[in-house]
């Protein structure tokens, strides 16, 4: 973990090659993240995997958290690790819910990182957010045809219909 | 008749076939779409989701601690590993330190579990490769390792031991002799199972030079565990990061070579070993003293006090039926699981729920690196091949 200066210090570095991509940091329970600008997450990831004395070269983990009620109301996580110096560092892009049927979008990761493949693909599949760029964005766990994004705060719980109405039929 | 067969070219062809869901060599509901060049695995397509329960969307219906069963049952063959990544979590979001006893107990029942489901996996994997011996000895060697987790825990499976806070109660009389005897045994029995396949012609030549993903393509691909360290890359957080007992622990990080499927059999079968000599470190240092943490905000009050204080009444009632309420905030923690990392990000909104519980599964991410290993290969190395990734499904499908 880098501690609080040395995250203000990876902020100033990165702002400096992309002014106003770093929104805000957070140092929260020893765990530091940089809220970045969702149009910039890409440049922000790659100079945090290629700049010389940063090399958080891993991406350990892609998800996503629905904040509801607060706006912006999808949190993209990119948790990074930095296995030369043992740090981990998360990445956070704060997305707007366009409304209607439109849905948040975000740059992907997967020419950064190939792992994120699979995991763009359950976001997408659980809360709706497309990742541009990606090679095959379609569902991972759900089945194809399913409508509606089941991981988003404001679909019920036990909010899906029983299908199998056999029983219910016969001794309901 | 037989000779013009094999001499006409018929293998250009390529032939999709679907494999699973319900196979028994896919380790689970796993289901493959295989394109096929006579028996020369093409191209590959893992096809997941038959075991999605939307544990993680029922996690956010329930208090804290009535998550830790439901996340127990994603990865259902090391169920400790998923209960100390969900309650190592909430104990660094509401900031609550674990007694050393606990953090002792935590780290045995953790190794036993990784014992457990390498035996699992060696059993499994050395029956689909024709060693069929193989799965009784492992799983006589698991049934004993069951047998403690009942004597201390009360089940067998999905104990529910770990508690926010240290562990539901202290190990019973006679159960550290118990352990003992499993603990000095177990690297003979891991002797054992390597003399049955080390020098066994069949096995070596199903899995030498089988598999192999260079350690820079595993590493993008975001492969973590024995794979990982199979290609040579010695990457465990038991040694990286701070958590439990492991700081204190004298244990070895096995690595293999070349990556290749026999690589992947040889640093599991090390890793058991390696694990009993953290098992005998830790009873060696265990000593006497609270098994969890004495915070009566979190942590259930002693069944005796019910009788006598009203305070400890008041604060059971509001415990089991409330929960305790977490201070808005989130959190990551990850530790090494069998399979690899194993993450868990809980996100707090101050209820007594958490509004987000998500499980970074070593399986689901490792699955990714399949393709690269069956591609090129015989069907049946790729059966080999997923047998080597260790894939549990329900972890994957979560």
């Amino acid at each position: 973990m880098p501690d609080a200066p040395g995250l203000e210090l990876i902020r100033g570095e990165i702002e400096r090659d992309h002014p106003d991509s770093v929104l805000a940091t957070s140092f929260d329970r020893g765990q530091a993240a940089l809220i970045v600008d969702p149009t910039q997450v890409l440049a922000v990831l790659g100079r945090l995997r290629d700049a010389p004395g940063h090399a958080y070269r891993f991406l350990s983990s892609l998800h996503v958290a629905d904040y509801l009620p607060a706006e912006p109301r999808f949190g993209v996580h990119y948790e990074l690790i930095n296995r030369d110096r043992v740090e981990r560092l998360r990445v956070k892009a704060m997305l707007a819910d366009p409304g209607d049927d439109v849905l948040p979008a975000i740059d992907s990761c997967v020419g950064l990182f190939p792992t994120a493949e699979a995991q763009e693909r359950e976001a997408f599949d659980f809360f709706g957010i497309t990742f541009t760029g990606h090679p095959n964005l379609t569902r991972i766990l759900m089945p194809d045809d399913y409508v509606g994004w089941p991981q988003r705060r404001d679909f019920p719980v036990g909010g899906e219909p029983v299908t199998f109405t056999y029983n219910e039929h016969n001794y309901g | 008749m037989a000779e013009t067969l094999l001499t006409e070219d018929i293998t250009k062809e390529l032939m999709t076939v679907n494999i699973g869901p319900h196979h028994p060599a896919t380790h689970g509901v796993l289901r493959l779409v295989v394109d096929l060049e006579g028996e020369v695995v093409r191209d590959l397509k893992p096809v997941i989701g038959y075991v999605h329960t939307g544990i993680e969307k029922s996690c956010e219906d329930k208090s804290y601690w009535k998550v830790i069963p439901f996340v127990e049952r994603m990865d259902y063959v090391s169920y400790f590993f998923q209960m100390e990544a969900y309650c190592g979590a909430v104990e660094r979001l509401v900031g609550l330190e674990i007694p050393p006893r606990a953090k002792y107990l935590r780290t045995i029942f953790l190794e036993l579990n990784r014992i457990h489901s390498h035996l699992v996996w060696l059993g499994t994997t050395a029956l689909d490769l024709g060693a069929i011996s193989m799965l009784w000895y492992c799983f006589r060697e698991r049934d004993r390792i069951l047998d403690l987790f009942e004597m201390a825990t009360g089940q067998r499976m999905h104990t529910r031991y770990f508690q926010v806070g240290g562990v539901i109660e202290d190990i019973p009389l006679g159960f550290e002799a118990k352990l003992r005897e499993f603990v000095a045994e177990m690297p003979v029995r891991v002797g054992q199972y390597e003399a049955l396949l080390d020098r066994n012609e069949v096995f070596l030549s199903r899995t030498k030079g089988v598999g192999i993903v260079s350690r820079e393509r595993l590493l993008e691909l975001g492969v973590t565990g024995p794979l990982l360290r199979a290609a040579g890359e010695p990457w465990d957080l038991r040694k990286v990061f701070d958590y439990l007992a492991y700081p204190e622990m004298e244990f070895n990080i096995p690595v293999g070579t070349v990556g290749d499927n026999y690589d992947r059999y040889r640093v599991r079968v090390a890793e058991m070993v390696e694990s009993t000599k953290i098992i005998e470190q830790s009873l060696n240092l265990m000593e006497d003293g609270p098994f969890i943490a004495d915070d009566r905000k979190y942590v259930l009050p002693p069944r005796s006090e019910l009788s006598t204080s009203m305070e400890s009444l008041i604060h059971h009632f509001k415990l089991v039926t409330e929960g305790f309420r977490v201070e808005p905030g989130e959190v990551y923690y990850s530790i090494e699981s069998p399979r690899g990392e194993l993450g868990c990000f809980v996100l707090a909104d101050g209820s007594s729920k958490p509004s987000r519980v998500h499980f970074r599964d070593p399986s689901f991410i490792n699955l990714q690196a399949f393709k690269e290993m069956a591609v090129g290969s015989y069907i049946a190395d790729m059966i080999a091949s997923l047998g080597m990734l260790d894939p549990i499904l329900g972890g994957v499908d979560r």
